[in-house]
């Protein structure tokens, strides 16, 4: 019989496919169902934030577009916004408005997590959980709501302090959640971390080693996924998150290797656990009085000079680095993106999987596009 | 059943054509009540109320309404796909899982065929379906619709041999292929049924029920069509009423595995009560409502569980669920011979 001719199959995926989590596009090289190559191709959702960065007559007006980069974190980009700023312009905050800012970014954590293992058991093929994760998800957005009117693009966190105060009954919501939400947690671990199908389908699969994780300078959840104990919260502490007791989770290969995809997914659930934490001992001390709007500056006009701070978003390791030449509108606004970097890693692991791996993989650097593009 | 007709209609073509047509009479409304059912179990587990407003009374006539607008639409045949082919393969799905209808009794007086190799016949008409979906997934020119197809090809030719040997566990205990038959040797009292007959055919059962949802595609088997991954699979392409029919054909096959479960397990017409609501048309009650628990299970099990990945389908099927279909077969035969 005469040898049969096989031949590779290159096939798009995206940018209109239901679980590349936006407008992702990847290249796949097929033979079969395994996958040879995967070459990811970006750039769908670039926006040009960084150069309408420059053309703002204020720091302040900048916001708005940080705010549509990771737009399901958008409170922690302004977080890392504002304290770049106030780094650079020596601000003090009140101390009210930095316990208002930790609970809203570990709150924004938790909705930002929550989308995150809800799409990626869309991804495996179970709808269920994604909708419960929404339904709590929707609390979260409801005490944003109530705060700055907005769901999903805040712009509440500005250069100096917060753009109003937090309404009257904002810590018994906060209490309220604190409560109602760890016992989800156990729901969710019952309908999805620890089925059957659910660790076959991710244990062993786009295993990234500590080292790779550690070369590409990924970082977040996929950085300690693969066993790196790293947190900027703990290792490079900014606003008042030294005050706070927590644990690093990181990955330990419970299910399988190191560094595969449940280990990442399980690392997001217990994140949010630790958010928990964080947010039930910020309410205790948070103190009642105190004006949010004290430290706001009139007008932003920075010193000649550059800074770069780092905070640690729901996706990782969210760097601004900000280059002023003393006039209003910032000369350079250049943000490091975890997406980004950590969408780098996707080739690098893929190789040798399955085509419904590929969805798993994607699914568990939960990369969102609006940051990966900017 | 085509004798009774004919007395009343002149011309004994018309007479059969009513006849054969009578199995829709069941799969249209079926279908309609299924999708919503399906909608309404979905969004009770997910925490929602589902279609509320459509009909009145808890959105009942959202499927006919979804109907309705899915003939009004635009029948698109992609520019370079085999149009014979695409047109041409709903059909046949549709043609092979109604064409398996003519074998079920659907009460002791309405059976489509006396055939003596009824569930013979079944288990093969059946398989045009992947015929239909191949074609489906060849003719669209999409490379997402051909992996779809393969997988679903490769899915349910594996899958067909468990079920195959967990009907034939049946088949040992009867001793025909006769699905009337079969329907008849467990009238009486409840215990006649096949599923309580020796614990053998108990797990032939569940042999049985996982590997036909295999058959039909449904979750965690439903990777032919697993839209996370593959988009829409084979009928990524089909859109209006193409799309419809194949969904169509993919609900009459619930049906259908459902229907089959109930004849070769669970005593098909008889009513569980003995002679209590027991007769013709009480027949077709219990027909269809065993079938329906069936199909609710098969719907909260999808609403559930993730879906396998391709090799480990194959792993479930050729490494348990056939080496464990062929042992209980024997274990059944032994059964047979010893008592």
């Amino acid at each position: 019989m005469p040898e049969l001719r096989t031949e590779e199959m290159v096939i798009n995926m995206g940018p209109q496919h239901p679980s590349t989590h936006g407008v992702l596009r990847v290249e796949l090289v097929l033979d079969g169902e395994i996958v040879v190559d995967a070459i990811p191709h970006i750039g769908y959702l670039h926006r040009c934030f960084e150069k309408h960065s420059e053309s703002m007559n204020d720091y302040q007006q900048v916001i708005p577009y940080v705010d549509r980069m990771d737009y399901v974190a958008a409170m922690s980009n302004e977080l890392g916004y504002a304290i770049a700023m106030e780094r650079m312009l020596e601000i003090e905050v009140p101390e009210r408005v930095e316990y208002i800012r930790v609970i809203f970014a570990e709150l924004q954590r938790i909705a930002s997590h929550l989308l995150a293992i809800g799409t990626y058991g869309l991804d495996i093929g179970a709808f269920t959980p994604f909708l419960h994760c929404f339904r709590d998800r929707e609390r979260i957005l409801d005490i944003f709501e109530s705060t700055c009117g907005a769901r999903l693009l805040y712009n509440y966190i500005w250069v100096g302090g917060l753009s109003h105060d937090v309404p009257l009954d904002f810590k018994e919501k906060v209490r309220d959640f604190v409560k109602y939400f760890p016992p989800k947690i156990k729901e969710y671990n019952d309908l999805l971390t620890y089925n059957k199908i659910f660790i076959d389908r991710t244990a062993d699969v786009g295993v990234l080693p500590s080292e790779v994780a550690l070369n590409y300078a990924s970082s977040g959840p996929v950085l300690r996924g693969s066993g790196v104990n790293w947190d900027l919260r703990r290792d490079d502490p900014y606003s008042i998150y030294d005050r706070f007791e927590y644990d690093v989770v990181v990955g330990k290969g419970e299910m399988g290797t190191v560094g595969d995809c449940w280990d990442r997914y399980i690392v997001r659930v217990r994140e949010m656990e630790q958010s928990i934490r964080i947010i039930e001992q910020a309410v205790e001390q948070m103190p009642d009085e105190g004006d949010v709007k004290a430290a706001v500056p009139k007008r932003i006009r920075p010193p000649e000079g550059e800074v770069y701070a780092r905070t640690e978003t729901p996706r990782g390791e969210l760097g601004y680095y900000i280059i002023s030449d003393g006039s209003m509108s910032p000369y350079r606004v250049k943000a490091r993106s975890p997406c980004f970097v950590n969408l780098s890693v996707l080739p690098a692991i893929s190789r040798g999987s399955m085509v419904a791996d590929i969805v798993a993989i994607i699914g568990s650097i939960d990369i969102v596009l609006g940051e990966v593009d900017r | 059943m085509v004798e009774t007709l004919e007395q009343f209609i002149p011309y004994p073509i018309i007479a059969l054509v009513i006849h054969a047509a009578l199995p829709l009479a069941v799969i249209f409304p079926y279908v309609l009540f299924a999708i919503w059912m399906e909608r309404k179990v979905s969004a009770h587990m997910q925490d929602r109320l589902g279609p509320m407003r459509v009909g009145g009374w808890h959105g009942w006539a959202q499927t006919i309404a979804d109907m309705i607008k899915m003939i009004q639409k635009e029948d698109i045949v992609p520019n370079r796909s085999d149009k014979f082919l695409f047109k041409f393969a709903p059909y046949l799905a549709f043609m092979g899982s109604y064409a398996a209808f003519a074998v079920i009794p659907f009460s002791s007086e309405y059976i489509g065929a006396h055939l003596d190799v009824g569930a013979f016949y079944l288990l093969a008409v059946t398989s045009v379906v992947t015929l239909s979906i191949i074609m489906a997934g060849w003719a669209s020119n999409n490379k997402w619709s051909l992996l779809g197809a393969m997988r679903a090809t490769a899915q349910i030719v594996s899958y067909e041999v468990p079920t195959v040997v967990a009907v034939l566990s049946v088949i040992v205990v009867t001793g025909t292929l006769n699905l009337m038959t079969i329907s008849e040797m467990q009238s009486g009292s409840i215990f006649n049924w096949m599923i309580f007959h020796s614990p053998f055919l108990f797990i032939a059962f569940m042999l049985y029920f996982v590997s036909s949802l295999a058959e039909v595609n449904r979750t965690p088997f439903d990777l032919p069509e697993s839209e996370s991954e593959l988009v829409g699979g084979f009928h990524t392409e089909y859109s209006g009423m193409r799309w419809g029919i194949f969904m169509l054909a993919e609900y009459a096959d619930m049906l259908l595995v459902s229907l089959l479960g109930t004849v070769l397990f669970f005593g098909a017409w008889n009513s569980p009560f003995g002679d209590f609501m027991s007769g013709p048309v009480w027949g077709v009650f219990w027909m269809i409502s065993k079938g329906m628990v069936f199909i609710f299970v098969m719907m909260w099990l999808r609403w559930t569980l993730p879906r396998l990945r391709v090799d480990q389908l194959m792993d479930v099927c050729w490494k348990y669920l056939i080496p464990f279909a062929f042992i209980n077969l024997v274990l059944i035969a032994l059964w047979e011979m010893l008592f």
